[in-house]
This record gives C-alpha cells, structure tokens and sequence, in this order.
C-alpha cells in the first residue's frame, strides 16, 4: 500500500527525497513550533489559560489587535484592488517605479517603518505638523496602530490580486459593455466575481500578518494600557516577567481567533466558488 | 502592602545617600540554590535530544532530521575544544555601548602589558531583560553587565549558571559604576520643572519607558515613589495617588529607554523626560547644550547596574582568568576614569579629569535596599498585578 502511494507520480525521479526534505524542513520550520506552543498550552490546562487571557487588560490588548487589523485589511482590501487595477491596466510615467515600491513594505524592517512612520506623524513631524491643528492627532493613538498596520499588509493584497487582473480578458468587459450592462454593472457582475478568490486571499494574508506585526506597532502606538497597548506587546511584557505561561496563554488566544477568522475567510471563499465558479 | 526599609552596606559613588526610611530590615532575597555540574548537565541533554530524534525513526522525514542534528551537536561539540584564542562575550544593555568599546581597547592593553596573549573581546547590547533572557536561553556570554541586579539574579535563578551570591564577589554590590535618575528638559524649563512635584501638574506631559520592559524604567518609577513617600510621610494612599496622576501625565511608554529619548528629543512629545544621568548627558552631547536642561530633583534613585562572571559559561582556565580580570579591571582608577567619561559615577576618582567629576550634582540617593532589594521590589512593583498594574487598573 504504502509502495503505491510513494509512488512516483511524474516521469522525472527523486518523490522520496524531495519528500524527506519537505517533511524536515517543514516539521522544524513550522510544525515544531506550534506543536510546542500548543504542548505547552495543554500542560497549563485550560482553566488557567483562561484565567490568564481573562483579565480586562489582556481583553481589550486582544480587540485592540484584531479591531485594527480588521480595520487595516479591510482598507487594504479597497485600496490594494484599486492600486492592483491601476497598475495592469493603465501605463503611465513611473509605473515601474510604482509597481517596485509595493513590496518595499516587505523588504524593509518593521522597527524602522514604525520609526518612520511616528517621525513623520507626531504632531512635529511632515505630517503631523499639518494634521495637528485640526485637531487629529495620528501618533500615539489608535489611528497609529491602523497606519502602520495598512503599510505592512498592502502589498499583501496588491500581489495577489494584481496576476489575477492580468489574467483576465479585457474582452470579457467588453462584450458586457456590447451587451447593454451599465459600467458599475459590469464592474459588480462580471469583474469583481474573477477577482474574489484572489482578493480573499491577500485580505487574509494581510489580517494575518497584521495581527502579530509587532515592531512597526509599538513606535507609533503610545503604548498606554487599555488604549493603545497590542496583544503582541503583552506577550512581551510577559516574558520580560519570565512568566512563560502567560505569554503562552495569550499566543494560544491570539493563534485561536485568527485560525477561527482564517477559518471563515476559506469558508467564504469555497461558497464564493460555489457560487460562481471556479476562475 | 507594607514596605520596608534597610540600611544598605554601601554609599553612593558620588553624592550622598541618606535613608530616612529605616526600620532595620535587612533584605535576604536570593535563596541559596548549588551550581549543578555543567557537564554532565550538558552531556545529559544530547543524550536525551538524541534519543528523541531517533524514536522518531521510522519515517524518512526522522531520519533526516536526526541525521542533521547528528550533524549538528558534533559540530558544536568539536567547535568548543577548537578554540586557541581566548575570547570572551561580554552581554550589556544598550547605554553601555560607548563605554565597553572604550574599556575594551583600555583592558586589552593593560592585559598585554602584563605579559599575556591578547584577548578577542565581543560585546552585545541590548535592552536589559532581553539580553537576560538571551543568557537564559543559551547566549554563551562568559560576562554579564546590565541594568539591574533583578536580571542577573534571574539568570542565577533560572540557569544555575551564576552562583546564588554572585553579588558579593565584586565591591560595591559588583557594581563598577552607578548611575541615577534625573529630568531632561527643553532649553529654558519653560515648564519651570524643579522636581517631582511638578510632574503631576496638569500642564505638565512626562516622558517614561515602561517599567514593564525597561529596567531604566523600573528605576524612574521607584525614584518618583521614593520622594513621594517622604513627601507624604509614609501614607501609601497618597503616593499611590500620586503614582496615578503621574501616570496620566504619560502620554507614550516606549519600551526601551533609547526609545523614550527618541520620543522626547526627535520627535518633540513632553515637557520632560525621565532618564538614566549618563543618557541625559548623553543627549546634551549628541543634541548640543543649548537645546535641554538637566534638572536634578532633590530625591532620586542610587542605580547601581551590576556585572557578574557567568561560571556555567566558562570552557577553559584561562578564559576564567581573563573574564575575572576583565571584571576586576573595572575597578582600576583608569577604567574609573573612563566610567566617568562616559557619564557614569564610578567610586575612584584618582585618575580621572576634573571636568569629569565636577559634573555630577550632589543628590540625596535612594538606594534599591531600602526597598528590601529586587527579589522584592521587582514583583511587588512590576510584576503581574503589582503596584504599576494597579495604576492603570484604577485610571
């Protein structure tokens, strides 16, 4: 049995050794890790892991994360489509130079955009200085933690909508606009319902990814507990008491809520197949 | 929750220290624990490890991990009798940059002279707990010398690398130096800010790391306490109560003192800045005179950062007998001299230069004893639930 399943399924040789370093890599990469998170959560028990979660400071640590993640993805979700959109279809002076500098946000250290980012936007920085007299105040406040989050996560949805918007026919609109159907029409009918897979994808890779982010966060965030204090700044306060078992317990909590959220998002996205087909 | 005072062994290096607060208690707070054989310890592990991987054997997958990390502890196992040279890894927090690299070309030359084989000398900065816990995990740093003796004492407790008294080996509590803490202002106190008191003012914004991440920190938030509870005769009440508006005056906790400096210096948030001396006049260097002030308040804390041997981490009798003298060196007038260039106040002032010690104000010092050490300040203040908590909890 087992024979015929190693067997090779292609012509060219070598299933059982690319086997072997995939496993390895990916136990000790990936598997290790989260088996010991998850060993370590079980010996705790789960009474007091919910003590430990439990507290009004590590709660609303906990909704502060996902509440501006959520709110980051999903203004990446609109504004990466239209920079996706704009980049395929459209050529223009410095589109190269446009097209390169999205995945700056993945090549540059998170410590250094956070730096960036609050030295621009505290009330004597570029930016700052100009918002400041009306009154809005974007370092050391929520709408921080929502800056920095939408700087890390956007190039995850522009790079996974944008080969699908390549990919597509322009004919397609165009047959629609033959056909009688108003633009916003084939824009809600035609376009969009290619696009949401992809655009599903890259809005839970960037909710992932804004979730953990931690070093951009913590420049520009204030910091203060109960208002602007990040999950993933507790579980470092945590370890720095060496209380392992806390910071455990609010990694758990944290991994929980976003396998839950990932959750919903493939379900969505296998009910968006469904409905209508597979692109 | 009570509090207690004792009667540390020591002075302060400059200036003095007085201790209104003394009821005779006397701190005891590292409990004794015996270094294990490190060795055997050792060998134990990879054998374990080692059959752990090989249990999992069946699979092709196991067998290719267990053949890398076969690969693996041979390699570490030869890599530590390759050494010839002496090398040592000094672990340090972030202010001490500047000084150790200036030690460490001062301690070489001393060393040759005395007729040895130079010394490769490496060192990692950091924020203090971090660099801890980087101890703890496995950085095999033969010399510690970070913020507070909390940190040290933790790798003694969790690695048994350190013996229990390691802070009795060395003078002055094994710290070489001390610091303390004062105000950082902008250019002409516009804020007229003469000392604790005027933090709590509704105009005033006050510029602090978290004590939950900073040692520096922990040190402002005992300097506050300390004064306020001279000022308030020991009435708990009213100094928590002071804490508190304190702290509604914080506006950002960053969570490394670089950070707060930063806050307050480049981007321009807060009347004052609680800060380490030696950053303060570290910011004057780097900024120019005329754009702070330091303003010393009349109470403030004797921080005293201090260094240890790290015993579990020494492979060869020579690295031992240079990581000892390379801690012992600290106290020689020349390295002294050198603290207090760099704006630490060290205790022998033979070899340094004038200018370098007139610098230091006379401070009424607080010292860390008065409050029955770290093993009891550090949970009863910053730990979970502790008093810094408790703040937040009624704001």
């Amino acid at each position: 049995m087992r024979a015929s399943l190693l067997r090779s399924p292609s012509p060219l040789p070598g299933f059982g050794l690319s086997f072997g370093i995939m496993m390895t890599v990916l136990s000790i990469v990936v598997l290790l890790p989260i088996v010991a998170l998850l060993g370590r959560g079980l010996a705790i028990g789960p009474a007091d892991l919910w003590s430990m979660v439990s507290s009004r400071r590590i709660l609303s640590a906990l909704a502060l994360s996902f509440r501006a993640a959520l709110i980051a993805s999903l203004f990446n979700l609109v504004f990466g489509l239209a920079l996706a959109w704009v980049l395929v279809r459209y050529r223009f002076w410095g589109r190269r130079l446009i097209d390169a500098a999205i995945d700056l946000p993945f090549a540059l250290p998170t410590a250094v955009a956070g730096i960036s980012l609050s030295a621009l936007y505290a009330p004597n920085g570029v930016f700052g200085k100009l918002l400041a007299p009306l009154g809005i105040q974007v370092a050391y406040t929520e709408l921080g933690i929502w800056l920095a989050l939408i700087f890390i996560g956007l190039p995850f949805v522009v790079r996974t909508v944008q080969p699908v918007i390549e990919e597509c026919d322009r004919e397609v609109e165009e047959v629609s606009a033959t056909l009688g159907a108003r633009r916003f029409y084939t824009l809600r009918r035609v376009v969009l319902p290619m696009l949401t897979p992809a655009l599903l994808t890259g809005f839970a890779l960037a909710l992932a990814r804004s979730v953990g982010e931690y070093g951009s966060v913590i420049f520009i965030a204030g910091n203060l507990p109960y208002q602007t204090e990040i999950a993933p700044l507790l579980i470092v306060i945590r370890l720095e008491e060496y209380n392992y078992d806390a910071a455990t317990a609010i990694g758990l909590a944290m991994l929980l809520i976003s396998f839950a959220m990932l959750l919903i998002i493939n379900i969505i996205q296998i009910w968006s197949r469904r409905r209508i087909g597979d692109v | 929750m009570t509090r207690k005072f004792s009667t540390g062994a020591h002075g302060p290096a400059q200036g003095r220290l007085i201790r209104r607060f003394d009821d005779g208690h006397i701190a005891d707070d590292v409990n004794a624990k015996t270094p294990a054989g490190q060795d055997a310890a050792r060998a134990d592990s990879r054998h374990s490890a080692l059959r752990a991987v090989l249990s999992a054997g069946h699979w092709r997958a196991g067998l290719f991990s267990a053949v890398s990390a076969i690969g693996l502890l041979a390699s570490s196992v030869s890599g530590a009798h390759a050494q010839s040279q002496v090398e040592l890894l000094n672990v340090s927090y972030d202010p001490t940059r500047e000084f150790y690299r200036e030690y460490n070309e001062l301690f070489n030359e001393w060393w040759t002279s005395e007729g040895h084989e130079p010394v490769t000398l490496r060192q990692s900065h950091g924020g203090s707990g971090g660099q801890a816990r980087s101890v703890i995990d496995g950085l095999e740093a033969q010399v510690v010398t970070l913020a507070l003796s909390a940190d040290i004492a933790a790798i003694a407790e969790n690695t048994d690398k350190i013996p229990a008294d390691w802070q009795s080996r060395l003078p002055h509590n094994s710290s070489p130096y001390t610091s303390t803490i004062v105000f950082l202002v902008r250019e002409g106190n516009p804020k007229e800010i003469a000392d604790w008191d005027d933090l709590v003012r509704e105009d005033v914004q006050v510029i602090t790391p978290n004590p939950k991440t900073s040692g520096g920190a922990r040190w402002n938030f005992l300097a506050a306490w300390a004064w306020a509870l001279a000022e308030y005769d020991g009435d708990e009440e009213q100094v928590r109560a002071y804490m508190t508006s304190l702290f509604q005056n914080v506006p950002v906790l960053d969570t490394g003192a670089r950070g707060s400096t930063n806050t307050f210096a480049q981007r321009g948030i807060g009347d004052v800045l609680l800060a380490w001396e030696n950053e303060a006049f570290l910011a004057l260097a780097e900024q120019g005179e005329d754009a702070f002030d330091i303003v010393v308040p009349s109470v403030s804390m004797l921080a005293e950062p201090p260094v240890a041997l790290v015993d579990g981490n020494i492979t060869s009798d020579a690295q031992r007998e240079v990581a000892q003298a390379y801690l012992e060196h600290l106290y020689s007038p020349e390295a002294q001299a050198l603290a207090l260039k760099n704006f630490y106040r060290a205790w022998d002032t033979s070899a340094a230069s004038e200018e370098d010690i007139a610098r230091f104000p006379d401070v009424e010092l607080v010292s860390i004893d008065d409050f029955g050490g770290w093993g009891e300040a550090q949970p009863a203040f910053f730990g979970d639930g502790g008093v810094f908590d408790q703040i937040f909890e009624e704001q």
